[in-house]
């Protein structure tokens, strides 16, 4: 994993900028998670807080090859990164962890539920698997008005037994519907190891029951998942049909805060660690002399500050009214 | 005024609005080429194209969910179900997403979208075919629950759910789909949330929606042989409930009945009869009663399937008890 690039190898395949965006993300995600991780411990953060660090690479490597004025994200329980990734404003989010008024969902959603209708981000949704139906009615959208938009459908290992996926892979195909479902396997389904559970252990050949194309792609390397993506997206956009991607990946954290994580070991999780997605884009930089040890802690020192600053605005936040209880019950 | 089926005005309803707003499409199983499972869908294919009257695989919570995700994205589709019976396959869409985007999303999402079929039982189709689901649906927030006993309003209230910025359940009746009525041929509406006084009288306030509505207005005339001036309120809507309507009468009568034919166990007519116990306490002559489905199965036998369900002699036996005759 993570094969080391030349500068003028790199150079060729990405823009600077580009580089610089997924390494500037990916921190914040983790920084940001690190600092909710935190404030749970403070009891500031309640309920479940699935974190998501170690799968950085799978959110920002696909959600910044998108257009989000006509593209579409939708994904699970774990969305934290996804909500950044799709340009939500950090303050917003932590709100929303903390209950907040100024919470993207006014404090009502909590973090499982991240939205943003104007970054065409549809949650953030609790339980596994029921996004993604959902998703398909947003690409059937999307065909239905000709558009040129494609969804891009986030689950984990967990999800893709349940009867909403297959259903779904079988919609999506008959229809036609511009949709890439993207199973990020982090190895676990809460506490089980996903080959406990699965027929198979290469979900990419999930998608051959229904006539789907399925590809893994290593999930732990930004620059691979974006240029995959990259290629479906365009792909989905100009041929309107559904794809399907196997992310590897992991998730260094428990299921949720509340998990220790006890089935699996010390020296597994070591191992993963090595392949941090974060250590490995900033080594294929730094080897192709994009990145300088100073810079990366210029980055790292400017996300640490910006998820102590979403804190801080969290902690000042008003609590929502007694009255929000019963507003955006129903739509006028 | 032109008589026609349940069927033809629910046809109707979905034409006018289909034809009015390109949004509205219709999905489910058997709603194209097949013309519909009960034919309310007739000719709307032939009319509209595939792109508008989708044929669905037999996947009710895939295409159920895929509803609500176009109706998150801006369109407004009707999603057949061939009866509620099999919308328990879907029921996490309903619950955890077409009730619940909209709060959860701090009001961002709207969820324009009508899931209709029919409901509870018809004949001879055993115990798991013949559900009244009402309850399951009026449980949950988030949700309108409508559900007509008449050609007039079913067209008038369907148009109006198709056109409302929330998810609304429309609950229909296989038995009624023949019933006629008159229709007018010009446009209206009829709002959802607002009942009905289908029959006025001063002695008991007899409570009801849907099938039903039909043997409460029997054993009304029955009554009314016996001297018993009997009110009789379609509430049309579960949610929102026209409470007031319902109030009114009983402090007029000072005597209540409701039928529904669901299970009693936490039913929408246990909770319109605690709703009146409550609010109407002091008016009240008597305990309220209420008629419901008996708390078993549907059996497949004849005489013991509607043995099991509310009949016109069980509602006029619940009036003389409030009337303590």
């Amino acid at each position: 994993m993570g094969k080391v690039q030349t500068k003028s190898e790199i150079g060729k395949e990405f823009d600077k900028d580009l580089v610089n965006r997924f390494l500037r993300e990916m921190i914040l995600i983790r920084r940001f998670e690190e600092k909710a991780g935190q404030m749970y411990g403070l009891r500031k953060i309640g309920g479940f807080c699935h974190l998501y660090i170690g799968q950085e690479a799978v959110a920002v490597g696909s959600i910044l090859a998108l257009d989000l004025k006509k593209d579409y994200v939708i994904t699970g329980y774990r969305d934290h990164a996804h909500a950044l990734a799709c340009g939500m404003d950090p303050n917003a989010v932590m709100a929303e962890l903390y209950g907040k008024s100024t919470g993207v969902s006014k404090g009502k959603g909590g973090s499982m539920h991240m939205y943003d209708a104007e970054r065409h981000m549809l949650g953030g949704n609790g339980i596994v698997g029921s996004q993604i139906p959902i998703a398909a009615g947003v690409a059937m959208k999307i065909r239905y008005r000709k558009e040129d938009g494609v969804v891009l459908c986030y689950f984990g290992d967990g999800a893709i037994h349940q009867g909403a996926f297959h259903e779904t892979m079988n919609l999506a195909k008959i229809y036609n519907l511009p949709i890439i479902f993207v199973c990020e396997n982090n190895h676990y389904g809460m506490g089980t190891d996903y080959k406990r559970v699965s027929a198979v252990y290469d979900f990419s050949v999930m998608g051959a029951a229904y006539d789907i194309p399925g590809k893994q792609v290593d999930g732990m390397d930004v620059m691979t998942v974006y240029k995959e993506m990259s290629g479906a997206i365009e792909d989905v956009r100009r041929n309107s049909h559904p794809l399907f991607f196997e992310m590897k990946t992991y998730r260094y954290r428990g299921h949720s805060m509340s998990d220790p994580a006890q089935y699996r070991t010390k020296e597994e999780l070591e191992q993963y660690r090595e392949q941090d997605p974060i250590l490995i884009l900033k080594k294929q930089l730094v080897d192709g002399k994009l990145l300088t040890e100073e810079q990366y802690k210029k980055i790292d020192d400017e996300m640490k500050q910006l998820s102590n600053k979403a804190a801080a605005f969290a902690d000042e936040s008003e609590e929502p009214s007694p009255d929000a209880l019963y507003e955006d019950v129903l739509a006028e | 005024m032109p008589v026609i089926t349940f069927r033809e005005a629910l046809r109707q309803a979905m034409d006018e609005e289909m034809e009015r707003d390109e949004d509205v499409l219709l999905l489910g199983e058997e709603v194209g080429q097949y013309n519909g499972a009960y034919k309310v869908s007739q000719g709307l294919l032939d009319k509209y194209g595939e792109l508008r009257v989708i044929d669905t695989p037999i996947t009710e919570e895939g295409f159920t969910g895929l509803g609500i995700g176009a109706a998150l994205a801006g369109l407004r589709p009707i999603v057949e179900w061939m009866t509620l019976n099999f919308s328990l396959m879907a029921i996490d869409q309903i619950y955890s997403n077409a009730s619940k985007t909209r709060y959860m999303s701090g009001g961002q999402f709207t969820c324009p979208i009508v899931f209709r079929g029919p409901n509870g039982p018809a004949e001879f189709l055993g115990a798991q075919h013949s559900q009244a689901l009402q309850s399951i649906y009026a449980h949950v927030p988030g949700l309108k629950v409508v559900s007509p006993s008449t050609p007039y309003d079913g067209k008038g209230l369907l148009k109006s759910a198709i056109r409302d910025e929330n998810p609304v359940i429309f609950m229909e009746s296989e038995l009624a789909y023949g019933w006629k009525g008159e229709v007018p041929t010009e446009e209206y509406l009829v709002p959802i949330g607002v009942a009905e006084i289908k029959r006025e009288g001063g002695d008991v306030t007899l409570i009801g929606f849907s099938k039903p509505v039909k043997m409460m207005l029997e054993a009304a005339e029955e009554l009314e042989k016996e001297g018993i001036n009997v009110e009789v309120i379609d509430l049309r809507s579960i949610r929102p409930l026209d409470e007031e309507t319902i109030y009114a009468s009983v402090r007029k009568t000072n005597r209540c009945v409701v039928v529904d034919e669901a299970w009693p166990f936490a039913s929408v007519g246990t909770h319109v009869g605690w709703l009146v116990s409550k609010n109407c306490f002091d008016d009240l002559d008597a305990p309220v009663e209420v008629v419901n489905s008996e708390d078993v199965p549907m059996p497949y036998n004849h005489s013991l399937e509607l043995a099991a369900q509310p009949s016109v002699d069980k509602i006029a036996a619940a009036v003389k008890r409030v009337l303590y005759l």
